[in-house]
């Protein structure tokens, strides 16, 4: 059993200023995970009738992207391919002080105490994070043939959960490793090449007009992501950026 | 009383679907331009039906519960999609796809629905692999094949262990392009609180932002839910937090029937409970018995020193083991379908062989395995797996073995819909695993994003333009009429009760009672005398949250908690018609076993004569029991056969 | 967000181009300083030679063109990073694993070596370069001034044996390693020429170039520091 105490961020909404709140939480299994310990401190609150702290959350086996916590200056915690649910309370120390913050980046405004808004994600693939195929129509599966090891690439890219983490610990608020990352999973496959240089300059500009910063090649997004998605999909989509402004208008 | 009709074509079996398309209605682009559908849910069914409505012309409005819709809990699946593509040249057919799903949903499913689903399932490749998912290749560039349970061929597409989420992914893409391109509006962290009927026909929601608190209406010619199924009624199971039943429950309140309520898959091989503040489990992915060999000690005093830690399980010397499985079913072994396996790891434990110290687990051995291929060829296979398992449980599988214990997966009731995927109400569609469709009484593995991609992909697009075909003539309903304005505000009291309750206990608290009650009850094995307990407590443990609920009010909108409590009041109700249900059917099928209907050896005994129907029920007011109505199977295509494994 | 019409991939390719350009001319400039220990007067020629010609003058500006867009650009980046990042920060920061000080403080090194840049050229082209142009556009220089306009070797001396000058050129070098550590494999990284087999040797490759410049840059300061 641990006894810890956490300095948590609350916020009650996105105009309020926000501040750490200290909780002493005394009888935390070590098999409990991280957000089972929130959820005890949670119920404790909810019968002393405060106001529980509010987190994303959902399948809690590392896959839906949901959660996202920045524990003691690190997003997900300090352990490599680790998201916030697959965290457990054994990695701690009995007596430990844990502060705990919510994703901070200009494009994710906080919803509540540890809840960010992270739909600026969601626009980014909107603006071409996709092959644009209609439903039907379309040929039969093995007549395109995929280069394994390309396959492999593409989908070591797919793996991305679209956390946020490479934003969150950027010290540029850059979303390039997730723009990339979708950019080079279907930029590696036939079915995504036809599009790729219109896809490459919309998701660029849909990236800068969001806010999003610029990426100094730090890799700190690289460390820091739960799937270890490489920062040379990065590299690929500069590469196919730059040959989308100059090749491409030299073929027409 | 009303007549089901299950509209199913005629014709015959492999030409029905073909019939169907051949004669149903269409509307023209430019009417589409002026009906409006509402899609509940964003998993592989609702993001692929809102997609492809935005495609054909539709005004789609789409809700979903995260805060992105490619949260859903489909993209937990891992194993893979079945299709039949006969890629391996080893014999698969459509008929074949049919055949094994029906057989594995041991002969509870509608056949016209299933043959449709084989005969889609080559589709669905093809679509994905147009919108470039990453399926596993060969050296040849050509798609990847692996085998799953209930199947004798190889026909389980897959993209690692992570098949649901690239699947997921693709319908995502389709749909954020459809909302680029304007055709679909999409809304995140809203919950359905309620479908809206107008004269009899479903024409809108409300739901309540989960952000900011306040209730909205929003009107449509048609609503489709997807929202994905209850299992989370037992508390504990490999579902995602915030999956529910609540969205299929205020339609069946409303007039949709619910179909098989009592039909739930536990999954053999999850990692155990550790504790009662436990949150949900892990489910570890089927393809492990491929390789595992599941054993438990054979005599009850090693199992008692294993339990208190004295000894560890290589301590166990290779004679004092019992591989149950491949003792009982020696043809299957450890490859028996997920229902069997279940059964006969509760069995042992039940009997006092079980291990952990809680007594409910079995083990996973991947001793032989590694001794076999090696290390490495384990570590390619299944090394996500193993790594996964030794995060949560701390234990290395490569020098222990893992410990495993069925769970709850997922709900093969759900919405009764005819062939059209339509509920009893008009306009009031259902999809994925939030109906009841195809699986009968036990869904094989890699077959629920098969069927969660044909509903949205295929099916709805056809069914819903027939539906809406005499609709084009209706205007736009107007979301502040007195349908919507009165049943926003039975919500505004609902919820309004529940707050001022201010008991003494959380929700959770009760939910985790609740759970307790389903899972020894109304779980793996069931009887009479237990089912009739099970409903008695649930009326108690209702009353008692009505009574002694603490909901906290909060600052702001968001409510956490109350999402929570208004999850678990629909659960409270949900689970006492699963027993109700369960206690209906006289027989054991697939995953329901009622341990009164079993062969001498300990399987499971259907009773084709008297229960070969589909139960379907409909909703009589709070205290009042549901009728019962009787869709009967009629098996045409198939031999209806025990299901042997041995 | 201010673009400034470029995309942020533009933006940063013209820090690549920029930077790359220059870590060249460092190259090229690291090299003909290592002749001055070899022998002074074959190093004052290459002094003449780089004087006051047409070529010498289009060259110099041209560095100045690339030095003011590297720093234009690093500002407008550096600007929009941090506004992206938001006003809330973080209370607890740790270090990434594998991530290096130089990356993440590439402003500051920046500037570290444009404060080392004014100084060199206080000591060096003020001497050398510009009264030269000065006297060709008929300003008046003085004579003392005109006569050592060629003499590089005369200015290393001077300048280096003079201790505390050879050790702020020493500590300002190492900024400039730190600067070109990370600069020449991000450079290589954002105009896209890196992927998963190649990215180890960039980043070792960008090292040894670091590496070599300011060794060789360094050997002359504390040769004629020591001889000095």
């Amino acid at each position: 059993m641990l006894n810890l105490k956490l300095k948590i961020w609350r916020q009650k909404n996105n105009i309020d200023k926000g501040r750490f709140v200290e909780y002493n939480v005394d009888n935390i299994p070590e098999e409990a995970s991280f957000l089972e310990m929130l959820d005890i401190l949670n119920e404790r609150l909810v019968l002393q009738g405060e106001d529980p702290v509010t987190f994303d959350h959902d399948c809690r086996e590392g896959i839906c992207g949901a959660c996202g916590l920045y524990i003691n200056g690190h997003p997900h915690g300090k352990y490599k391919n680790t998201t916030t649910c697959q965290l457990h309370m054994r990695k701690f120390k009995n007596g430990e002080t844990i502060t705990i913050e919510p994703w901070r980046s200009e494009a994710f405004p906080i919803i509540k105490d540890l809840m960010v808004d992270r739909s600026a994600l969601d626009r980014l693939i909107q603006s071409g994070g996709y092959v644009s195929v209609r439903t039907g129509g379309v040929p039969d599966a093995n007549s395109i043939a995929v280069n394994k090891h390309d396959a492999d690439l593409s989908m070591d890219a797919a793996s991305c959960i679209g956390c946020g983490a490479c934003v969150a610990t950027c010290k540029n608020g850059s979303a390039m490793l997730f723009v990339s990352a979708k950019f080079s999973q279907l930029a590696l496959l036939p079915q995504g090449q036809v599009e790729t240089y219109e896809r490459v300059q919309k998701m660029v500009a849909r990236m800068d007009e969001l806010g999003f910063g610029n990426c100094s090649n730090t890799y700190a997004c690289m460390a820091e992501c739960p799937k270890g998605i490489s920062v040379t999909n990065i590299a690929r989509m500069n590469r196919q950026f730059l040959a989308a402004k100059i090749a491409e208008p030299l073929k027409k | 009383m009303k007549e089901l009709n299950s509209k199913i074509p005629a014709g015959p079996l492999s030409e029905k679907w073909t019939n169907y398309k051949a004669h149903q209605n269409l509307v023209n682009p430019a009417n589409k331009r002026k009906l409006d559908i509402i899609v509940i849910g964003t998993g592989l069914a609702g993001a692929s039906a809102a997609a492809s409505f935005g495609e054909m012309g539709f005004n789609v409005k789409v809700f979903c519960i995260q805060d992105s819709p490619r949260r859903a809990h489909s993209i937990a699946a891992q194993g893979g999609i079945n299709a039949a593509k006969n890629y391996p040249n080893d014999g698969d057919s459509v008929y074949r796809l049919f055949y094994d799903t029906i057989k594995g949903g041991d002969y509870r499913a509608r056949e016209a629905n299933v043959y449709r689903l084989a005969e889609l399932s080559n589709n669905i490749i093809d679509q994905c692999v147009a919108q470039g998912v990453p399926f596993a290749r060969e050296y040849g560039g050509l798609l990847a094949n692996r085998s799953f349970g209930g199947a004798q061929v190889s026909r389980t597409f897959y993209a690692r262990g992570q098949t649901g989420q690239q699947l997921l992914l693709g319908a995502y893409g389709a749909l954020s392009k459809e909302i680029e391109r304007g055709t679909v509006k999409m809304y995140a962290r809203r919950e359905m609180m309620d479908v809206v009927l107008v004269d009899g026909r479903a024409r809108g929601v409300i739901m309540r932002n989960l952000v900011t608190g306040e209730l909205e209406r929003y009107a449509a010619h048609a609503v489709v839910i997807a929202s994905g199924g209850y299992g989370r009624v037992f508390f504990l199971s490999t579902n995602a937090m915030s999956s529910n039943g609540s969205a299929e429950w205020q339609a069946y309140k409303k007039g949709a029937m619910m179909a098989n309520p009592c039909f739930t898959q536990i999954h053999p091989t999850c990692i155990p409970v550790h504790g009662d503040y436990q949150s949900k489990l892990t489910l570890m992915s089927e393809s492990l018995r491929n390789d595992g060999r599941i054993w438990v000690p054979k005599n009850e005093k090693v199992a008692e020193r294993l339990r208190k830690g004295e000894i560890k399980a290589k301590d166990v010397a290779e004679e004092e083991r019992d591989y149950y499985l491949e003792r009982r079913y020696p043809a299957f072994g450890n490859l028996v379908p997920r229902d069997v396996a279940s059964r006969a790891a509760k069995e042992r434990c039940d009997a006092g062989f079980g291990v952990n110290n809680t007594g409910l687990a079995v083990y996973l051995d991947f001793k032989e395995a590694i001794g076999r291929l090696g290390q490495k060829v384990v570590e390619e296979k299944y090394g996500n797996l193993f790594e996964m398992y030794e995060r949560i449980v701390d234990d290395n599988p490569y020098e222990t073995p893992m410990m495993i214990y069925p769970a709850v997966h997922y709900t093969m009731g759900g919405l009764w819909v005819d062939y059209e995927l339509q509920t009893t109400i008009p306009g009031l569609f259902a999809a994925g695993e939030a109906n009841f469709s195809d699986h009968g009484a036990n869904r094989l593995g890699a077959s629920a994003l098969m069927q969660g991609l044909s509903d949205g992909y295929f099916i709805l697009p056809y069914t819903m333009q027939n539906y809406l075909s005499d609709q084009i003539g209706v205007p736009r309903f107007n979301p502040d009429a007195p349908e919507f304005m009165e049943a926003e505000k039975q919500i505004r009291e609902k919820i309004n009760r529940l707050m001022a309750i201010n008991g003494k206990q959380t929700v959770d608290s009760i939910h985790r009672r609740l759970g307790l009650i389903m899972w020894n009850k109304v779980g793996m094995a069931r009887n009479e005398q237990g089912l009739k307990q099970a409903i008695e407590e649930i009326k108690a443990l209702r009353k008692e949250f009505w009574q002694d609920v603490k909901v906290p009010a909060t600052s702001g909108g968001m409510n956490n908690e109350l999402e929570k409590a208004l999850r678990v009041a629909d659960f409270l109700e949900m689970g006492e018609l699963m027993a109700r249900d369960a206690l209906m059917r006289n027989e054991s099928c697939g995953g329901h076993f009622r341990e009164e209907f079993q062969t001498p050896d300990g399987e499971a005994m259907r009773n084709d004569a008297e229960y070969s129907f589909v139960a379907a029920y409909e909703y009589q007011g709070p205290d009042a029991e549901p009728v019962l109505y009787k869709e009967e199977l009629k098996f045409e295509n198939v031999e209806v056969k025990q299901r042997n494994y041995k | 967000m201010a673009n400034n019409g470029l995309s942020s991939i533009t933006k940063k390719l013209i820090m690549a181009v920029t930077g790359g350009a220059l870590v060249f001319f460092l190259l090229f400039h690291a090299s003909m300083n290592i002749v001055a220990i070899i022998k002074p007067e074959g190093y004052n020629k290459i002094c003449e030679f780089l004087g006051a010609n047409w070529y010498a003058l289009i060259a110099t500006a041209g560095l100045a063109a690339l030095m003011v867009f590297h720093l234009i650009y690093a500002f407008v980046l550096s600007f929009q990073n941090y506004r992206a990042r938001g006003k809330q920060r973080y209370a607890v920061v740790e270090k990434q694993e594998g991530v290096s000080w130089a990356s993440k403080n590439m402003l500051v090194i920046g500037a570290i070596v444009l404060l080392g840049l004014g100084l060199h050229l206080f000591n060096f082209w003020a001497n050398m370069q510009l009264p030269e142009v000065l006297h060709k556009l008929g300003i008046h220089v003085e004579e003392d001034v005109m006569a050592l306009v060629a003499d590089g070797s005369h200015y290393i001396v001077n300048t280096f044996s003079c201790t505390a000058y050879s050790i702020i050129y020493l500590v300002w070098l190492a900024f400039l390693w730190f600067h070109l550590a990370h600069g020449v494999a991000s450079v290589m990284q954002s105009i896209g020429w890196n992927n998963h087999v190649w990215q180890n040797r960039i980043e070792v490759i960008g090292k040894i170039i670091a590496a070599l410049i300011v060794v060789l840059f360094a050997s002359v300061v504390i040769y004629y520091w020591l001889i000095g």
